[in-house]
């Protein structure tokens, strides 16, 4: 059996070392999920950010208790972040969700961020692919929410939930224009905690002053939780259930969301092997080193440099 | 993977192998506490690692240990290094290693060493 039967066939160890591969970009992986495309676009894909400690993981761990109990399969994607400076990352996400380790309906698989060449991304939306085409019914993507690459993941997703926790206050402001954007479930937990209620304001607040983007007939509706004593898990799920019915229940809308995921991921897809195939090429060439030499010397301008660089790099046609 | 099998909650060390790990480089998935040998098995074939690190100060480690490599060899996953970490009476070391368990590391044991092992000894596992 092929690698890509035995992934729709739902073999942990085949989809566990696809996802392995494409996250150490081995060339092969790429031609199975070209073979996989077509058994996924099944599973409906929740994406989960938030500040570190807010509670997604154990957020995670009680909606898979939920889900498991409606009969539904689900996969986990825990994406925790790598070390700047070493390169290496500790994946602590799965200590949450521990209970659910022995369960066949569940897989849940840690990730990490891997640096700031478009790694992330990329083989994070081919993981949710993965998990897709292997049948799961949802896929849950975890990503610390603190950064541009985390925002391109919730985006490939169909429902994004934002937690927040209370007293993050001037945090707020600073992530206006970022994350909560791009939310649409909020939920606050830990709300037992002094001024859920000022946190809970404040996010209506934003997205009241933010009415145009919400005419379409989605406003996103703030909870309340307290995901360590399971307080607040079914509310949640029943708005996504909500937000899933709202995104399928006209044509038009449903084929403009599955167009603009569609549009999102291939620009991301080739901006990846931009990034991949030139900036690692020259790095692993030397040449990325020369040039920044240069600039630091002041003997060229880094437009010519890029310049240079993308033209012969493009023209000559990328692998 | 540093996995904490059986009913042992003293975790520091496991946190501080993690964290050297990770300084070094690495990838560590830490995988909590209170772990069953079957647990700690299926999670480390759901992530594909190289290598479990098993740390128990309690004393059951000679029945956890070698039930982790035995479950490993039923999921036809024995590829996977399994190494121990931990306090045992030094007559248990080479039993365990006969067991199937790689290396062994006693408290006093260089946190240096335990990465030079690992770089050493653990080759990434290819598809």
């Amino acid at each position: 059996m092929g690698i890509a039967e035995r992934v729709t066939s739902g073999d942990i160890r085949a989809v566990a070392r696809l996802i392995r591969d494409i996250d150490d970009k081995v060339p092969g992986a790429r031609e199975v999920l070209k073979d996989l495309y077509p058994s996924t676009g099944r599973a409906y894909v929740v994406g989960i950010t938030g500040a570190p400690g807010v509670g997604k993981s154990t957020l995670v761990d009680q909606m898979l208790t939920h889900l498991r109990k409606a009969g539904k399969t689900v996969g986990v994607l825990a994406v925790d972040p790598t070390s700047p400076f070493s390169g290496g990352a500790i994946l602590g996400d799965r200590v949450r969700m521990q209970r659910h380790s022995m369960d066949e309906g569940v897989f849940i698989r840690s990730m990490a961020t891997r640096g700031y060449f478009g790694g992330l991304t990329q083989s994070t939306r081919s993981a949710i692919d993965v998990l897709d085409a292997m049948g799961k019914d949802y896929v849950i993507v975890e990503t610390v929410g603190v950064g541009q690459d985390e925002i391109d993941i919730v985006q490939s997703a169909h429902t994004t939930i934002i937690i927040l926790i209370p007293g993050m206050g001037d945090d707020i402001q600073a992530l206006k224009a970022g994350i909560l954007e791009v939310g649409d479930i909020f939920v606050i937990n830990k709300a037992d905690r002094e001024g859920a209620d000022r946190t809970v304001n404040d996010i209506r607040l934003m997205i009241e002053m933010d009415e145009k983007r919400y005419r379409n007939g989605w406003k996103p509706p703030i909870l309340t939780a307290q995901a360590v004593f399971d307080i607040g898990t079914k509310e949640i799920l029943d708005e996504i259930e909500k937000h899933r019915k709202y995104l399928t229940s006209s044509p038009v809308r449903q084929s403009r969301v599955e167009y603009e995921k569609a549009r999102n991921d291939l620009a991301e897809m080739i901006k990846d092997k931009i990034v991949h195939e030139v900036l690692e090429d020259i790095i692993h060439s030397g040449e990325f080193e020369e040039l920044l030499q240069l600039i630091v010397e002041r003997k060229i301008d880094p437009y010519t440099a890029c310049d240079t660089i993308v033209s012969t790099r493009l023209r000559s046609g990328s692998k | 993977m540093v996995a904490k099998p059986g009913l042992d909650g003293h975790d520091r060390g496991a946190r501080i192998i993690a964290r050297t790990y990770r300084d070094a480089g690495f990838e560590v998935v830490y995988s909590g506490l209170h772990q069953t040998p079957e647990e700690v098995v299926q999670a480390a074939i759901q992530e594909d690692v190289d290598m479990i690190g098993l740390s128990s100060l309690a004393g059951a480690h000679m029945y956890l240990f070698p039930r982790v490599v035995e479950l490993l060899k039923e999921k036809g996953a024995d590829d996977i290094v399994v190494c121990g970490g931990g306090i045992f009476p030094e007559e248990d070391i080479p039993k365990l290693k006969e067991a199937g368990i790689k290396e062994i590391f006693t408290p006093g044991t260089p946190l240096r060493e335990v990465v030079k092992w690992v770089e050493e000894n653990v080759k990434p596992r290819s598809s």
